[in-house]
């Protein structure tokens, strides 16, 4: 590779919510040449391919369409004087903020003085969930299902089982409608819907049944689907249907901060980072959901925007040293393995000056938990299940008691 | 307007890895080839799924045919893979033995290696085995190594050589089944669902139904297909790291038993299994032994246990109830079967092609060389290779977990040998073979080939 590779102030990785707000707000903040690399064709993250509400509310006060919102995105970053290179694929992190990048004219290598990683998630497909039966055509996530909706003339199947109940599964509901599929059912290996209460009813809104405790143990076809098998409760039954839409288990796009050995936390297969957002290597930080499989667009936006002011002050030597960062302390709520993470993993000793991207830990559990809980030093009481948000006040010291 | 019916030299009915070979073969031999294959697409069989390894046969019945056409395949193989840009990896394999019982059996199993020639086999301490291979379980106790066992593409190789056929005049027909055939002394008209089809020999290379293609025309069969079932679980490339060699058990007298290996596009898989069953037609997979796969992959490679799986897949072996290959010129019928191809059949394709070439001449085809065949070149899928996202005006990624290109994916699309099925054009491109399993690019592949076989 050159000695001099291009070197720019900022380098965001992700134009999707988080990697755009962020961008925009460096820019805002004086951060310099912005630049942002994204490897699709158009920037907007998984936005660009949502057929529907709610978008917007957080950051305009306005109830969009993801398109929508993914354009208006896009315009403010560019409004503020930020460079988006599309169809530029990252394909290593090195130490010190160089990365390589894979181009339609090739590959080389970039510097940021600072790097955002905002990667996002996917969800878990059906081979990782060692679903058996054979592999037809018609089996897919969530987001694929939504990119036939949007970008597509074809039409993957008409009448599909939709496996999952997290929020993401209604979005998949909704999107056969777009589609003019008629789902066939709704599954929930589990005995609750994971999803808040009002998406519950949705199912039976849509005339959609929704079947709890049911798995599915095979899906059958050649080319195409034509049925499952599931089993409830020690029963197995057939369902006819010629697609199967496998939603949720989301999981972050860590495959390059693995191979670059950058620290990871093992409960949210995200990075580790300390309260302004930094990863082990302080060049580096993070945003949006490859930090917590998964949150909402808003939520990535403002998380975004709260890292690029930490960023900023990285630019002007404003941060403390990486390395006197400390875990954070969570007691309490590991019996049976309950807590899935907490975030940020690591608190450094405060800048005076600079607020922390993260001033409340966010917090996932595994499992359903009511009791104390302490972290860093302080007591809570929290009553949640899986999939729920959880946010507690963090006093910027880890010694605070 | 009638037209003149052709005849071809040889009709080769079969594109798994066997007919694909033997149709190249025989066009390079100077022969009119027609390959037919019942499926849309070629390597729909027993060759769609396998372990990728490239055998040296140091674990085959000595004497045995296979053995022969293994080691034959091995060398051709060797010798035409760069001309190709087809990869090897040759990273060796460790036969790992876990008892008393099983370390035991590892000189008799170096002595057979010995026998078949693959002298190079070297026995390794526990100690020496766990500095080759640092994440194994330390329960291992001993080992030997196969220096030459290696990993190939399984899906690129026999691309390549029935593509080397079709440039050099060989002719391919898909959704094309033989359903029997007759012959007159000199010719056979073989009927096809494409109608009928002349041609002086035939090869029956038709995998799991090898023996009722031997029924349907000779009206006899000298072995019975029997399917096992191999399943796999594919761990992600990350952990493709965690293993050098290709790790076999010792094995039993039924199955080389359960492998972990790397695969030249850097994953890791563990499997098969070796299940019998009837069907011929659906390997199915079972969340069970899935499960059991898993499982066993962490037991030999501990931190296995917390990757993640990539893909899951199932194959049929062509067994049947002789244990070496049933491969049979049939005297006065002008014609040769290669059946029961059962577990070695990536390995010894090149091989047994030979092997029927020559079994061809002994029934009076007469070949005359082509002096300068064209060869073509493969896009190159290995994860070490020159990969085409490294290289400028490549369009920009399509598939990113795999890193597939759109001018690879447009270029497969544009082959003489173009995919008419999604899977066909995963096992050409790996595009949606990886992590995600196609949540990002899974849309924009399955419009990119269905405006291509629209048209
Ligand atoms: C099906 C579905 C429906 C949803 N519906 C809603 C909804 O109605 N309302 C809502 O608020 N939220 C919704 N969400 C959630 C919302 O879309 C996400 O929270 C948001 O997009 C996350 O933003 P992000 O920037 O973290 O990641 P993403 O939007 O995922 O963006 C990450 C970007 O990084 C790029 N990238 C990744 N790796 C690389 C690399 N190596 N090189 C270059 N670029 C790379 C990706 O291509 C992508 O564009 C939905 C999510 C899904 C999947
Ligand atoms: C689990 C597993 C693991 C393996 N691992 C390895 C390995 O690591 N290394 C190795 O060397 N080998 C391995 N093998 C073995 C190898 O895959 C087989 O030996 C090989 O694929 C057999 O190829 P074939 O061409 O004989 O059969 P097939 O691939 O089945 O080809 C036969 C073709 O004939 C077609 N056909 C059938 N009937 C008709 C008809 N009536 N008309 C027209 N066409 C017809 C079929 O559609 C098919 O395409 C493995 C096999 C399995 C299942």
């Amino acid at each position: 590779m050159t000695a001099h590779p291009e070197t720019v102030d900022a380098l965001i990785i992700g134009a999707g919510p988080a990697g755009l707000s962020a961008a925009t707000e460096l820019r805002r903040q004086g951060g310099g040449q912005v630049v942002v690399l994204e490897r699709e064709a158009t920037a907007g993250g998984i936005p660009r391919h949502c057929l529907h509400s709610p978008y917007g509310l957080r950051e305009w006060k306005r109830l969009m369409f993801g398109p929508a919102y993914a354009k208006r995105l896009v315009q403010e970053a560019k409004g503020a004087g930020v460079e988006i290179r599309c169809q530029t694929t990252v394909t290593a992190l090195h130490p010190g903020g160089e990365v390589d990048v894979s181009a339609p004219d090739g590959p080389r290598r970039i510097r940021g003085r600072v790097v955002l990683l905002a990667l996002g998630a996917r969800e878990t497909p059906r081979a990782a969930r060692l679903i058996g039966g054979t592999k037809p055509g018609g089996v897919m996530n969530t987001a694929t299902l939504q990119s036939f909706a949007a970008f597509s003339k074809h039409r993957p199947f008409h009448r599909p089982v939709i496996l999952g109940t997290e929020l993401v599964a209604f979005s998949a509901l909704l999107t056969c409608r777009t589609l003019g599929a008629r789902p066939v059912a709704m599954l929930e290996p589990g005995p609750e819907i994971t999803a808040r209460g009002v998406f519950a009813a949705a199912p039976r809104a849509l005339g959609v049944p929704l079947y709890r405790n049911t798995r599915i143990t095979a899906i059958h076809g050649r080319a195409q689907v034509d049925g499952i098998t599931v089993e409830s409760n020690g029963v197995q039954r057939d369902i006819a249907c010629d697609g199967v839409v496998v939603t949720g288990g989301f999981r972050p796009e860590n495959a390059l901060l693995r191979a670059a050995g950058l620290a990871l936390d093992p409960g949210s297969l995200g990075p580790r980072i300390d309260q302004y957002g930094r990863l082990t290597d302080p060049a580096y930080f993070s945003a949006g959901n490859v930090l917590h499989p998964i949150e909402t667009a808003g939520w990535c936006w403002e998380e975004g925007r709260r890292v690029a002011r930490c960023m900023a002050a990285a630019l002007n030597g404003a941060l403390p040293p990486r390395d006197t960062a400390e875990p954070l302390a969570v007691d309490g709520v590991t019996q049976g393995d309950a807590l899935a993470y907490a975030l940020p993993q690591e608190l450094c000793a405060p800048a005076p000056q600079v607020p922390p991207a993260f001033d409340r830990v966010q917090m996932r559990l595994r499992q359903p938990f009511s009791g104390q809980v302490r972290v860093a030093g302080q007591s809570h009481w929290i009553a949640s299940r899986p999939e729920r948000r959880i946010t507690l006040p963090l006093h910027p010291t880890p010694e605070a008691e | 307007m009638t037209q003149p019916v052709q005849t071809y030299d040889i009709a080769v009915i079969g594109a798994g890895v066997i007919g694909c070979a033997i149709a190249r073969r025989l066009t390079l031999d100077g022969a009119r080839v027609v390959v037919l294959e019942k499926a849309a697409d070629i390597l729909d069989g027993a060759s769609k799924a396998n372990s990728a390894i490239l055998h040296t046969g140091f674990d085959a019945p000595e004497g045995s045919l296979e053995l022969a056409c293994v080691q034959e395949g091995y060398r051709e193989y060797e010798a035409l893979h760069a001309q190709f840009n087809l990869p090897l990896d040759r990273c060796g394999a460790l036969v790992l033995a876990w008892s008393a019982e099983q370390e035991a059996r590892l000189p008799a199993l170096m002595e057979q290696a010995r026998a078949n020639a693959v002298s190079d086999v070297v026995p390794l301490t526990r100690t020496e085995t766990l500095a080759l291979e640092p994440n194994l379980n330390p329960d291992v106790r001993a080992a030997f190594r196969v220096p030459r066992e290696s990993l190939i593409d399984p899906w690129s190789a026999p691309h390549a050589y029935l593509l080397q056929a079709l440039l050099n005049g060989g002719t391919l027909k898909r959704n094309c089944a033989v359903s029997g055939g007759s012959f007159d002394g000199a010719i056979w008209t073989l009927d096809t669902t494409k109608g009928p089809l002349r041609a002086r020999h035939v090869v029956n290379a038709a995998g799991l139904y090898g023996d009722r293609i031997d029924a349907a025309l000779l009206g006899q069969t000298q072995f019975t297909i029997r399917p096992r079932k191999g399943q796999f679980v594919v761990f992600d490339k990350m952990a493709a790291g965690l293993a050098r060699h290709i790790l076999l058990p010792v094995p039993t007298a039924t199955t080389k038993g359960i492998v972990v290996c790397r695969t030249v596009w850097g994953n890791l898989l563990v499997g098969p299994t070796a299940e019998e069953q009837d069907d011929r037609e659906t390997a199915g997979l079972e969340a069970e032994t899935l499960r059991m796969l898993h499982a066993k992959g962490a037991e030999i490679l501990p931190a296995l246990a917390q990757e993640e799986v990539t893909s899951i897949y199932a194959g049929l072996r062509p067994a049947c109830e002789h244990k070496d290959y049933q491969i049979r010129a049939h005297a006065g019928r002008n014609m040769v079967t290669v059946g029961a191809i059962r577990s070695t059949g990536l390995s010894s394709a090149l091989g047994t092609a030979a092997h029927v070439a020559r079994l061809l001449q002994g029934q009076g085809h007469a070949p005359a060389p082509l002096s300068a065949p064209q060869v073509p070149r493969m896009a190159m899928l290995a994860e070490e290779g020159a990969r085409d996202w490294q290289a400028s005006g490549n369009d920009g990624m399509l598939c990113h977990c795999e890193r597939v290109t759109w001018r690879e994916v447009r270029a497969a699309l544009d082959d003489p040998l173009a995919p008419k099925t999604l899977a066909g054009l995963k096992r050409r491109t790996r595009a949606t073979m990886g992590r995600c399993q196609g949540f990002y690019c899974g849309q924009a592949v399955q419009d990119l080939l269905a405006e291509s076989t629209d048209a």
